[in-house]
């Protein structure tokens, strides 16, 4: 065998196994389906999201899963709400205004609080937090939007910084030299020059810290509440659908309509994710970062 | 003039307040943790099963299963993951194919944990009929560190200096040679690094084994890749939500939890502190 083609045959290898990833996500696609979309035979698509019971159970069953894709939704805004300004001012303030010694100190501790398992702040907030939010407002139960919202938060934040610190780092020096060469101070220069010139990694950051928020699992499960319905107010209870599938996946029937609806609840997340994804995906390549400035 | 120096501190002091709230969340949820798990760990609950339904006794068998399946999932993980990173960074060029496999592994980053265990279920569990064991579950867990291993081998392959591979393409050596004896020695620190964050990763996850690998309880240890385990982060979960004894058996749950933490932050601890350790050595 010469040597070129050997080198040859190595480099196809190598490009076969790395199309693994977009073959896993293909395989993803198809099980989802596969499993979930029997469904559509017994409820309409329609139905099926804009439904308002989810009573998979029941005699007859009924599977909307509205008050899921609410759920979902509310816990990420209110998440957001209090992830995204911690976040983006953790990130500005290990960028540009922090000594070099808590900078290297911080960055760790964002990487340990990333890597905290979902289950142990699950349990955080059942154990806690909840008891704690039922006594301070008298709830009937602690284990409402509010808490999960607050457990989700501290699972987005660290997305959030440390995609928005990385932006937020590579603005070029010249910008801020710029900047205060004509006579800005530091919180004008970041204001004005930095965040600005940072925004597509800084809402890449916040887009992706969303989808984290949207996708976690065991803290919706954990603190939500629980209960399917479209929720009134911030210590109302609910069901993201991940809590839905996780719960229910164990006790559904194998292969049986709720089986399939759960399936096809997944369908739904992933593709919500995804299209977070690509947003993120189509921001930063299309507001790529301009490296400097030239006279 | 004084109106904008007093705006400035007063952001000075938010994004110090922000940062610092941040800090201190960590900081009291570990002690808090450690606090209320240090009395419930000791050598027998780290080394003996659970008894009386699960109200006493130890954790053995979790700490057992977590290890399974996580050495499963670096296994399945890290050589697709270098192979990947190692085609991307050395071999492919600007191109939609490129853009194309960018986008998956971004992607199949972002699908959340329990969609990964519907797959699981989805393929290896009913379609390839492996049933719920460790296979599964160290197979599910693989595919969704995958893109962390990626990322961080990418990285640890673009920070060997272009020279290095210069020099010795210079002297005759082909592509692959110098990949395997030049670029893959000088970047395997970084490289590991990335695998020890995924390898916490894995470690901590609940939803992606909930249906392909974790048990309730199991009155033996494995034997064989096809048997189901008990796993530290589903054993935490089970243990707060589900049984009649929530309130009796806290210590225990708050001693698994304090072992499911030691073991993931200091999984991650180790990555972080070689890393540093790496990036001051490193000269070139």
């Amino acid at each position: 065998m010469t040597r070129k083609l050997k080198e040859k045959i190595i480099k196809n290898i190598f490009f076969l196994l790395s199309l693994v990833s977009i073959f896993v996500l293909g395989l993803i696609v198809v099980f989802l389906f596969k499993e979930g979309f029997p469904i559509f035979k017994v409820v309409s698509v329609r139905e099926f999201i804009f439904g308002l019971e989810w009573y998979p159970t029941y005699d007859p069953p009924s599977f909307g899963i509205w008050s899921l894709i609410v759920g979902s939704l509310v816990v990420t805004f209110f998440a957001s709400l209090i992830a995204v300004p911690l976040g983006v001012l953790s990130a500005i303030y290990v960028a540009e205004i922090a000594p070099p010694l808590v900078k290297e100190i911080f960055k760790p501790v964002i990487e340990l609080l990333a890597g905290l398992p979902s289950v142990v702040l699950g349990f955080f907030g059942m154990a806690v937090l909840a008891p704690w939010l039922q006594n301070t407002f008298g709830l009937p139960t602690g284990l409402n939007i509010l808490n999960a919202s607050i457990m989700l938060s501290i699972m987005a934040v660290p997305t959030i910084s440390s995609i928005s610190e990385d932006a937020i780092y590579s603005v070029s020096q010249e910008f801020k030299e710029a900047s205060y060469a004509l006579g800005a101070t530091k919180f004008e220069t970041i204001a004005r020059v930095v965040v600005p010139a940072a925004l597509s990694g800084i809402s890449t950051a916040v887009i992706l810290g969303m989808a984290r928020a949207i996708g976690e699992t065991m803290v919706v499960l954990m603190v939500a509440g629980g209960a399917a319905a479209i929720p009134e107010s911030i210590f109302d209870s609910v069901r993201p659908m991940p809590a839905s599938i996780a719960a229910e996946m164990g006790e559904a029937p194998f292969r049986s309509n709720h089986y399939y609806a759960l399936f096809a609840t997944g369908i739904v997340l992933f593709f919500m994710t995804l299209f977070f994804n690509l947003i993120a995906d189509y921001i930063s390549n299309k507001f790529k970062q301009v490296g400097s400035a030239t006279l | 003039m004084k109106w904008r120096y007093f705006k400035q501190n007063l952001f000075f002091v938010t994004v110090r307040l922000s940062a610092f709230i941040i800090a201190l969340s960590i900081g009291a949820f570990l002690v808090y943790i450690f606090m209320n798990g240090i009395g419930a760990v000791n050598w027998d609950f780290l080394t003996l099963p659970p008894r009386d339904s699960m109200t006493k006794g130890g954790i053995m068998p979790a700490i057992l299963g977590t290890f399974y399946l996580t050495a499963g999932a670096i296994i399945i993980a890290l050589p697709l993951g270098v192979v990947s990173a190692i085609y991307l960074s050395e071999y492919a060029k600007q191109g939609p194919v490129i853009r194309l496999i960018r986008i998956g592994i971004n992607c199949l980053a972002g699908v959340p944990s329990v969609v990964f265990g519907l797959f699981g279920l989805g393929l290896f569990v009913v379609f390839l009929q492996f049933g719920s064991c460790i296979l599964s579950g160290a197979l599910t867990l693989g595919f969704l560190i995958l893109p962390t291993i990626i990322g961080a081998s990418e990285e640890a392959l673009k920070g060997v200096p272009q020279t290095f591979r210069e020099a010795s393409l210079g002297l005759g050596v082909s592509k692959w040679q110098t990949i395997l004896r030049i670029v893959l020695p000088n970047a395997l620190p970084g490289i590991l690094t990335g695998s020890i964050l995924g390898i916490g990763r894995a470690a901590g996850e609940t939803a992606p084994i909930m249906f392909t690998a974790a048990a309730f309880f199991t009155a033996k240890l494995p034997t064989s890749i096809f048997d189901e385990v008990m796993a530290l982060p589903y054993h935490v979960y089970v243990l707060a939500t589900a049984g009649t004894h929530i309130e009796e058996t806290r210590p225990i749950q708050y001693g698994t939890i304090l072992v499911l933490v030691a073991l993931v932050s200091g999984i991650d601890l180790i990555a972080i502190i070689m890393r540093s350790y790496i990036r001051k050595k490193k000269r070139w």
